[in-house]
């Protein structure tokens, strides 16, 4: 009984076990935990072997051909795919689409998250109440709420006509007007993902050093002057942990598009992710698809490369 | 310059602030108002202008006209089977994983800690097609039947899990030491230790896990909508989005009816675990 914990204690600790025989013992326990270590890792790592890494593999494959996704012929066509995408003018729609969306979608996220957090960071009763409906919307179904806007988007009956009418203003077609249609989304998408972001927000505010803020004061910074010298640099972690976040986020957003506007009006809201989708499964060009969704992967590649490089930064000369 | 006036900018600032709250807590609330109150509404109701905020004689036959619109018993059957599937497998995974990676010795973890964190790098938006393909024509070619339109093809390429591995391994790293030992010295194994020991312990994290595993499943749509074929194979977002693909802006009533059968679950989750979930999300981001 003893000497098993001993010998268990040198394997945990890496040190030379004190006996011959607990020697003999750490070395069989280190051959067992390294066959658990391999048990316990296992499934996991074939899933991710099967269905992330392989395909990776098998995209850059079907991106060098030509295939209906059902004839037994694939075609062999090079770079052709990539070319095409290279002067297509749907693909460069698709980029531009892509970029409108994820600048004004991440922009206003994280603009309002950062006001409503700031808000509810602030004595009041009832706020965790109003930070558990803020936060609400993110944990519904993207296919179900983007129905629910179909609706309030109306220009007829809708809610946004309603309220556009207090104003005098009557409502434009949203989603079938090629200027509004992407306007429209990017309301839904922040209506639904701002409170994402308050949530974070508001974390990174309360563990903010109140001493700071009173040193501040003690210093005579007005609210603003203590908003810009404390806050801000306070949170600018939190706030580009939230950028990159967002922006990985948006890129795969699919479900809002695909329910409330299937890309269209004439393609003003076909972003790269719905791109993919309509390549692959309405127009059944699989090899496009496969090299639109590489120039997918290799565009959140670049963030998180962005994001790993800034975090070896801060290690260095934090 | 006496106390009161600054006691009256504070009570100013105080008026300002609960407006503010309550002007939030509408834009975000009343879209979902307004999906329940149309659920309620006639379709007269809901063609009149300016609308009701509370429908006038509820009508909650939508609710039994979008039930009989699609076959949302099996949709609601397909959604559980596969959430569950699908987050068991998750949760089990992430387990062992993380216990693995926080206490088992190996010589190359290092290497599978790279390849975890080069599969968090991988969203399963670029691997559909392919995998579309894995399992039309390689199963096909192997087992002389497609898996397309299965319950397995749903839920196999979500049951890997690296975000889930990693915050497990964070908190597991975190519990006591000694009470770890004291197991050793009682001679248990690793798996009674990670069953009786760390388990119990970790509960939270578990639990947090497990609730925002479930809620993306639920929520999950790409890929089952290309996986699947058929009416009795789809999953309630699917099912609901092609419900609204048919009926479109004819049944609001109705149809705000059947979104209300995706979301109840969803709220019900929310109401009571919210909680847990945010506090989850805030300690991998102010942590990281």
């Amino acid at each position: 009984m003893v000497s098993t914990a001993r010998g268990r204690e040198g394997t945990s600790y890496g040190n030379q076990a004190v006996a011959q025989s607990s020697s003999r013992r750490s070395r069989l326990d280190t051959q067992r935990e390294w066959i658990l270590f391999i048990l316990f890792m296992l499934p996991n790592i074939v899933l991710f072997g099967l269905f992330t890494f392989w395909p990776m593999v098998e995209n850059v494959r079907l991106s060098t051909q030509r295939w209906d996704m059902i004839s037994p012929i694939r075609l062999s066509v090079g770079l052709a795919n990539y070319r095409y995408l290279l002067k297509d003018e749907t693909f460069h729609q698709v980029l531009i689409n892509t970029a409108y969306f994820t600048v004004a979608a991440v922009g206003l996220s994280l603009l309002l998250g950062l006001i409503v957090a700031l808000l509810l960071n602030q004595p009041l009763k009832l706020r965790n109440g109003a930070r558990a409906i803020v936060f609400a919307p993110t944990l519904l179904s993207g296919a179900a709420i983007g129905i629910v806007w179909s609706y309030i988007f109306d220009p007829r009956y809708g809610l946004m006509a309603q309220g556009l009418s207090w104003i005098n203003v009557s409502s434009p077609d949203w989603l079938n007007r090629p200027e509004w249609a992407m306007p429209a989304i990017i309301i839904v998408y922040v209506w639904k993902n701002l409170g994402f972001a308050a949530v974070i927000f508001l974390a990174g505010l309360q563990a903010i050093p109140k001493d700071l803020y009173d040193a501040a004061r003690v210093d005579g910074a007005n609210v603003w002057w203590r908003f810009r010298s404390v806050t801000l640099p306070m949170l600018s972690p939190i706030t580009f942990f939230l950028l990159i976040t967002s922006i990985l986020n948006t890129f795969q957003a699919f479900d809002i598009i695909r329910v409330m506007t299937q890309g269209g009006p004439v393609d003003a809201t076909n972003t790269l992710i719905y791109y993919v989708y309509e390549q692959g499964f309405i127009d059944f060009n699989a090899g496009r698809s496969a090299a639109a969704s590489l120039v997918l992967f290799v565009l959140m590649m670049i963030v998180t490369l962005v994001q790993l490089r800034f975090a070896e930064e801060r290690v260095h000369y934090g | 310059m006496g106390s009161l006036s600054i006691q009256n900018q504070r009570r100013l600032n105080q008026v300002v602030g609960y407006l503010a709250m309550v002007l939030i807590v509408l834009v975000i609330g009343l879209p979902v108002w307004w999906m329940f109150s149309a659920s309620l509404k006639t379709t007269q109701e809901i063609y009149t202008f300016p609308p009701d905020w509370i429908p006038q004689n509820p009508r909650w036959s939508n609710f039994k006209e979008a039930w009989e619109s699609a076959p949302f018993g099996r949709f609601y059957l397909n959604s559980i089977i596969t959430t569950v599937a699908g987050s068991g497998l998750e949760v089990f995974n992430a387990t062992l994983g993380a216990y693995a990676l926080a206490y088992l010795r190996f010589p190359l973890k290092n290497v599978v800690f790279a390849i975890l964190l080069a599969a968090l790098m991988i969203p399963a938006q670029v691997t559909i097609l392919p995998n579309y393909v894995f399992f039309g024509s390689t199963v096909f070619d192997l087992i002389g039947e497609s898996w397309v339109n299965t319950y397995q093809a749903i839920v196999l390429p979500g049951a890997s899990v690296a975000f889930g591995t990693f915050l497990m391994r964070q908190s597991f790293l975190g519990l006591p030491r000694e009470v770890l030992d004291a197991a050793k010295v009682d001679g248990a194994g690793h798996l009674r230790t990670l069953w009786d020991v760390v388990l119990p312990m970790a509960r939270p994290v578990i639990v947090t896990f497990g609730l925002i595993s479930v809620v993306a499943k639920w929520n999950d749509y790409l890929w089952p909508l290309v996986i699947t074929q058929t009416q009795n194979m789809r999953t309630l977002t699917v099912g609901i989005s092609s419900l609204y693909d048919l009926e479109g802006n004819t049944q609001w009533g109705v149809v705000m009816a059947a979104t209300i059968f995706v979301i109840f679950p969803l709220l019900v989750v929310f109401v009571f675990a919210q909680r847990f979930i945010i506090e989850g999300l805030t300690s991998g981001a102010t942590k990281g």
